[in-house]
């Protein structure tokens, strides 16, 4: 290799650790910041942002969901197998919504108890299969 | 072993470049052509629907494939990014220049695939979640290396030196968008499918096999459209050579 070409190799092998290390300290600096939702474990320890909305996330615990008659309002618990937050959410609730399933909800916190939403999106995990495969892993789950 | 070096250094010297690419572009053409009916019909029509999504989760056969490409494609131009920047190689810079805007539109055909597939399935078109704010920031980069390019219109050599600098400081974002739905919480699940083994969240061959034709439909669609863009760069930026002239004059 000339010695022009290994400057120029070390200069932008400079430049890019350069970049890589500032980068990786900002990511660390703002890991709180890049966190897309909080889980119901962070919210019951008080680890929630007070005044204003946040995202809380997790899984809708199975058997909690309650329509509350002559309304669109819905509660149920969001739980991540640690704790469990209830949510109160008045809306249309996206199509993939079941117990058992991943969500996002989106509001505040009424009380120390209570999560109230405003939006609430649906979250669904990476695994794609023909609904007569699901229904054959979930029998042989059962008994 | 020596042809392998011959070919190597025929690729690097724009005039064989030239030639020898010429023989490529139809059968590319014709093989992803081919690839992309054939699988958009088996993911549309032969493919079973998922246990949750139902139909809807078709829209995969274009968004995932999409999303490899525009990661797959920022990988070359940063490489030949580095090779234009260190050994000034004039092919790298044509690949280089020939790739952004094919990035670009598989960037953008991702992010509004993902959005038409996000209202449906997660009731939201667009939040700032790591995933999808990385990947607007991939588009950004790629019309960051077009227009370094064109704004520095001088002097092509030295506007594809500095493109290549913003390419490969670029390239950090590659592995920020790989693993952001591991490194933090997001609304975007995790990867279904990952070159490096562990668990496949899609094990049904016939959901496995539209995606996996589509994506290498897309490779030959880039391939093709990508080395008929060079060629033309390479005719534009040595068109004061007597190869250019021979090559046009004995067309």
């Amino acid at each position: 290799m000339t010695p022009t070409r290994k400057r120029r190799l070390i200069l932008i092998s400079l430049v890019i650790f350069g970049v890589a290390v500032a980068t990786a300290i900002f990511l660390t600096a703002f890991k709180d910041n890049m966190m897309f939702f909080k889980s119901p474990t962070e919210v019951s320890a008080q680890d929630y942002p007070q005044n204003r909305s946040f995202r809380l996330g997790g899984m809708v615990k199975e058997g909690s969901l309650k329509r509350i008659e002559n309304s669109l309002k819905v509660q149920f618990d969001v739980t991540d197998y640690g704790a469990d937050v209830a949510v109160e959410y008045e809306g249309i609730l996206p199509d993939l919504f079941r117990e058992g399933q991943g969500v996002v909800a989106i509001g505040y916190m009424a009380s120390d108890q209570l999560f109230v939403a405003e939006e609430v999106l649906a979250k669904h995990d990476e695994n794609y299969m023909p609904p007569e495969v699901a229904d054959v892993l979930q029998t042989q789950e059962q008994p | 072993m020596n042809k392998i070096v011959k070919f190597y250094h025929e690729m690097g010297s724009p005039p064989s470049f030239y030639r020898i690419t010429g023989y490529w572009l139809k059968p590319f053409f014709v093989l992803a052509l081919a690839l992309t009916v054939y699988g958009l019909i088996d993911g549309l029509f032969f493919a079973p629907p998922d246990y949750q999504q139902g139909d809807s989760y078709r829209i995969m056969f274009v968004h995932v494939p999409a999303a490899w490409m525009s990661l797959f494609i920022y990988a070359i131009i940063g490489v030949c990014g580095l090779i234009a920047f260190v050994w000034r190689m004039k092919v790298a810079e044509a690949v280089m220049m020939a790739s952004a805007p094919i990035g670009a539109l598989f960037t953008a055909l991702t992010l509004l695939t993902g959005m038409l597939w996000g209202k449906p399935m997660w009731g939201t078109y667009w939040d700032w979640d790591a995933r999808m704010t990385s990947e607007l920031i991939l588009l950004f980069l790629y019309i960051g290396v077009m227009g370094i390019y064109s704004a520095y219109d001088d002097d092509p050599r030295k506007a594809a030196r500095l493109a290549a600098l913003v390419a490969i400081i670029g390239l950090i974002n590659l592995p920020i968008i790989r693993y952001s739905v591991e490194w933090w919480t997001s609304i975007h699940q995790g990867a279904s499918i990952s070159l490096m083994g562990g668990n496949s969240g899609i094990k049904d061959w016939s959901m496995l096999r539209p995606l996996l034709v589509m994506a290498l439909a897309t490779k030959f669609y880039y391939l093709y459209s990508m080395l008929h863009r060079a060629r033309n760069y390479l005719l534009r930026t040595e068109q004061n050579k007597s190869w250019v002239m021979r090559q046009l004059t004995e067309q």
